[in-house]
């Protein structure tokens, strides 16, 4: 019975998206719900899929019966269980949100395509997450992509260039992933991640498996927007429409991230990525550079939405300090982030949508008086920001901490430095926000005619207003319960060699 | 030594946290309700924290594990008797705080009364936490927590000149925070654990220059609160916070997380033995040796009378660590006292300050000429408090100095002896000219003077803890017996050493 919801999880979006344009052709209010009721369905699946892992351990489920190396498998063991669970969650909270600001922000007749490319970006993140089989994660990821450039066109001005710009890149990553799936199957006759596992020892000093590992690396570093291999996401993720933006930058790159670790410690093992190739120093350095680029980049902008955009492409170099670093408490905190940061990237998004749905700005110098407009925003924007800056009880500060030990393990005090100065700069950057947000503010010419008392409630509709204030409580409750997550789910999440 | 297992510490952090969110949903429009919720979560704490009083002097310690992160990994609350004074401390001074808080800013019509009220709540189950901290883990999460809930209110009156003590403020406590959660790290990938231990644990864990820099690191993310120079420079510029603030967050529980984050370092992490067999016992005394002195001359200079006393602070800090660091019997009795004393005095101190500028709006010494007369209960608080603060029987300043005092005479270094009756000779230098100015010199107005005390919301906590300040100095061990629990910590400490 299990087995089935594994399928389900993908098959309910798929079949679903093809609907959509039916239904948007007859009543296009009706497209919302639908939405909305279809992604519930892959939710309560990997509910499932994950309850079932915990108790069992780890299941395959064969795609039309076809025994693997042959048939496409989907393999779910701890780690795709847990990033199920959190891409079908964040999907399902931000196509709740999506109504209004949808509404507001796209043309009428775009609403039924939208929504359509909706659904297909979501499977085809989820068939990444899902799949044993690195070519069916191939299709996947060319589904995602597809539908992602789509959806990122049809934003505000520049965001045809934007989104040129991402698919130039993106080709050249899905080429080079394919290309490197194309080598391993020269080499080994499989593309089953499982059997792989097992052919490739044998060959770890082929030059052919070292080049599709070089292009299975480089191919993930551009997805995942790793610097200096960012350079199509800041416009792309800023361009996109606020649902657009608030799906792709809190999963994408938290998938492509989930890719490498997958690929890294799965398929090739942990001793032929840490001991053959030097890669995870090259990547370590990256990511120290995104973090500090992204950090900086971000202290420069004025807008929110850029604001956050860059904060994105350092948060990606968090995660992968903690695979570089390749020990149980780096990739621990590795993997406790792909969660915390997804949920604290969709949160942020959400939140600037909402303050640009109702004050149709998203310059910081202009929020003035906010925390009397929107209270309930504003409140779950400050928690949000404080564990972004990694203070406790908020789950930031916990993947901040586990990460830290992992270096300290590693005896890498560069990356622990870049770590703790990205807490300062994020410090900086967001106690700006609520400065402006929360504070009279200082330079009168800026501020709004009228008095304090004369600034009405005006918050955000209750479908966007809702997956918002979820989102921040779950800030606070999986930094709460990060213990939990980890000693029942993430633990066994990290390769057993480490 | 024998451990209760209760869950009477989670409740004392919790209740004020309970309190703080139905301070926000009561709000503005129901102030007296609102003020309610502050003043019975501070009763309650303090007889929630009073309660454990009888198990610590039986020498129990009490424990509460509240989530298990990873092995080795806890957030959990230990309450020793160290723990057990810091926490009655904050909560019994909260007490008073409250009521001088309530007549405060309804003297002046604040804003943003309830933001107010829920930080100050926030700050209290931060300190309690902190103050119950079983390990360095649980202690950093409350620390944290504690710099961004104290944030709101050093930024409150949300002038130029607050949001940029704010931003100062933040500057310094982040910064001191990432040092700490990398010393931190540094400790737990060595020894694997992080629980306090009475005469430390470090021992034998490394080599010395890493337990140096170790040392350095922590004395660093400590010494910022604590205010040991050079890193004391936000203290004064926060000082634009309203008073109550100042008295109870910068006299009492913010800066006083700083020196019980550094004793509990020196005493309860490193021990008596590493730090003397490390060498730098001596050099981290020369150091703080120098912020009294220092701090001591610094605060003749300033007029404004609360940096005056935030100055006085700074110096007060630093000679609680020095006694600390003396590692002697009676240095560590003197500076574990200490941190109880001059909290009672200081807080009585800033509470005149803000009486006398709700009352007569002067901030400045020079403008206190025959205020005496006009606010004599205020300033005869005052009087009392600063006589204390100068080390002079029978207030409880005097029991205090005569243990560090002591204690720089066992510790064979008579240098230190010097430093603390500099320090003794500069409170006289620069409090008592206020009592001077205030009693015996003419008003500048030539009016001549009646009676026109402050509100008596305001005056009664500070004559109570005036009071207590006498009390305490003649019977220390009265009433929550912070002799006693002073005794026991260091018996444990020095047992184990």
């Amino acid at each position: 019975m299990v087995e089935q919801f594994a399928a389900l999880i993908i098959v309910a979006p798929l079949i679903a998206s093809l609907i959509v344009p039916l239904i948007g052709w007859r009543q296009k209010r009706l497209c919302y719900p639908w939405v909305v009721a279809v992604l519930v369905v892959p939710f309560i699946c990997s509910l499932g899929v994950l309850n079932t892992v915990l108790t069992t351990g780890k299941f395959s489920y064969r795609l039309g019966g076809w025994a693997p190396p042959w048939g496409i498998e989907y393999a779910i063991d701890h780690l795709n269980a847990f990033v199920l669970v959190i891409v079908t969650f964040i999907s399902l909270i931000i196509a709740v949100y999506s109504k209004k600001s949808v509404e507001k922000e796209l043309a009428e007749e775009k609403i039924a395509p939208f929504y359509t490319l909706f659904l297909l970006l979501v499977t085809g993140l989820l068939g990444i997450v899902i799949t044993g089989d690195v070519f069916n994660l191939f299709v996947f990821l060319e589904i995602s992509s597809l539908s992602c450039y789509a959806l990122i066109a049809i934003g505000e001005e520049g965001a045809p260039t934007a989104a040129f710009n991402y698919v130039i890149l993106g080709t050249i990553a899905a080429c080079f992933y394919l290309l490197g799936v194309g080598y391993l199957y020269i080499a080994t006759g499989s593309l089953n991640m499982a059997d792989l596992a097992n052919i490739l020892p044998s060959m770890y000093h082929s030059k052919v498996i070292l080049v599709a590992f070089a292009f299975f690396t480089v191919s993930l570093a551009i997805k995942g927007g790793l610097f200096p291999l960012h350079t199509w996401l800041p416009d792309a993720y800023y361009t996109a429409p606020s649902v657009v933006s608030a799906l792709i930058a809190s999963l994408m790159t938290k998938v492509s991230a989930y890719v490498m670790i997958r690929v890294m410690f799965t398929v090739f093992q942990p001793h032929f990525s840490v001991d053959i190739v030097p890669v995870l120093p090259i990547l370590g350095w990256m990511a120290v550079f995104a973090i500090l680029f992204g950090g900086i980049k971000a202290l420069a902008q004025t807008d929110l939405k850029r604001m956050l955009v860059y904060i994105v492409v350092a948060e990606v170099g968090y995660i992968i300090i903690g695979v570089s670093v390749a020990n149980r408490m780096g990739l621990t905190g590795a993997i406790l982030h792909i969660m915390n940061d997804a949920v604290m990237v969709a949160c942020l998004f959400l939140i600037v949508g909402a303050i640009f749905y109702k004050t149709g700005t998203r310059d910081i110098n202009k929020l003035h008086y906010l925390n009397k407009k929107m209270p309930f925003t504003m409140a779950a924007f400050t928690i949000t920001a404080l564990s972004m800056v990694g203070i406790p009880p908020a789950c930031g500060f916990f993947s901040k901490w586990y990460l830290i030990l992992g270096t300290i393990e590693a005896g890498q005090w560069v990356y622990a430095a870049a770590l703790l100065c990205s807490s300062l700069i994020n410090a900086v950057l967001f106690f700006r926000v609520i400065e402006c947000a929360y504070l009279k503010p200082l330079n009168p010419v800026n501020a709004h005619t009228g008095e304090t008392h004369m600034i009405q409630r005006d918050e955000a509709p209750l479908t966007m207003l809702a997956p918002i204030v979820i989102m921040a409580a779950l800030v606070i409750l999986l930094g709460m319960f990060s213990g939990n997550i980890i000693s029942s789910i993430i633990q066994f999440a990290v390769p057993a060699s480490f | 030594m024998d451990v209760v297992y209760s869950s009477r510490p989670l409740w004392a952090v919790l209740v004020s946290m309970i309190a703080a969110f139905l301070i926000l949903a009561t709000g503005e429009k129901n102030r007296n309700i609102r003020e309610s919720w502050t003043i019975i979560a501070a009763f309650v704490k303090f007889f929630i924290v009073a309660s454990m009083v009888p198990l610590i002097l039986q020498g129990k310690v009490i424990e509460y594990t509240i989530i298990t992160f990873y092995p080795g990994l806890l957030l959990q609350f230990r309450i020793d008797a160290f723990g057990m004074l810091f926490g009655l401390i904050a909560s019994s001074l909260w007490i008073a705080t409250s009521f001088y808080s309530i007549g405060y800013v309804r003297g002046l019509k604040e804003h943003a009364q309830t933001r107010y009220f829920f930080a100050f709540a926030m700050c209290l189950t931060s300190t309690i936490g902190i103050a119950f901290s079983a390990n360095l883990l649980t202690f950093l999460i409350f620390y944290e927590m504690l710099t961004i809930a104290t944030y709101p209110l050093v930024i409150h009156s949300e002038s130029p000149e607050a949001v940029k003590g704010g931003r100062k403020y933040l500057t310094y406590t982040l910064t001191a925070g990432c040092v700490l959660l990398f010393a931190t790290g540094m400790i737990y990938y060595m020894t694997g654990t992080l629980d306090f231990k009475a005469g430390g644990f470090l021992a034998g864990s490394g080599s010395s220059s890493v337990l140096i820099m170790l040392f350095a690191m922590f004395i660093f993310g400590f010494g910022v609160k604590a205010g040991i120079m050079p890193m004391h420079e936000w203290l004064p510029t926060a000082m634009v916070a309203p008073t109550p603030v100042s008295a109870l967050l910068h006299a009492v529980a913010v800066v006083k997380a700083g020196v019980f984050g550094c004793l509990r370092v020196i005493l309860y992490i490193f021990g008596p033995n590493l730090l003397h067999n490390l060498g730098i016992w001596l050099i981290m005394a020369y150091i703080v040796s120098f912020t009294v002195i220092v701090a001591g001359f610094l605060a003749l200079g300033q007029d404004h009378l609360k940096r005056r006393l935030a100055f006085s602070t700074v110096n007060n800090l630093a000679m609680i660590i020095l006694g600390a660091i003396l590692l002697t019997k009676s240095s560590m009795t003197g500076a574990i006292i200490h941190m109880a004393n001059h909290a009672f005095m200081k807080i009585t101190l800033f509470f005149c300050a803000g009486a006398l500028h709700v009352k007569a709006h002067k901030d400045y010494v020079s403008q206190l000429d025959g205020i005496g007369r006009q606010m004599p209960m205020t300033m005869g608080a005052f009087a009392i408090a600063a006589i204390g603060l100068s080390g002079i029987p029978p207030m409880n300043g005097f029991i205090s100095k005569w243990f560090l005092c002591m204690g720089a005479l066992e510790a064979n270094q008579i240098i230190f002896l010097f430093v603390f009756f500099t320090s003794a000779m500069l409170d006289v230098a620069f409090l008592f000219p206020v009592i001077y100015n205030s009693f015996f010199k003419k008003p500048l107005d030539d009016v001549t003077p009646h009676f026109d005390e402050a509100p008596m919301l305001m005056v009664i906590p500070l004559t109570i803890t005036a009071l207590l300040s006498v009390v305490f100095g003649i019977a220390p061990d009265a009433f929550v017996h912070f002799f006693s629990i002073t005794t026991i910590a260091v018996q444990n400490i020095m047992g184990v050493g």
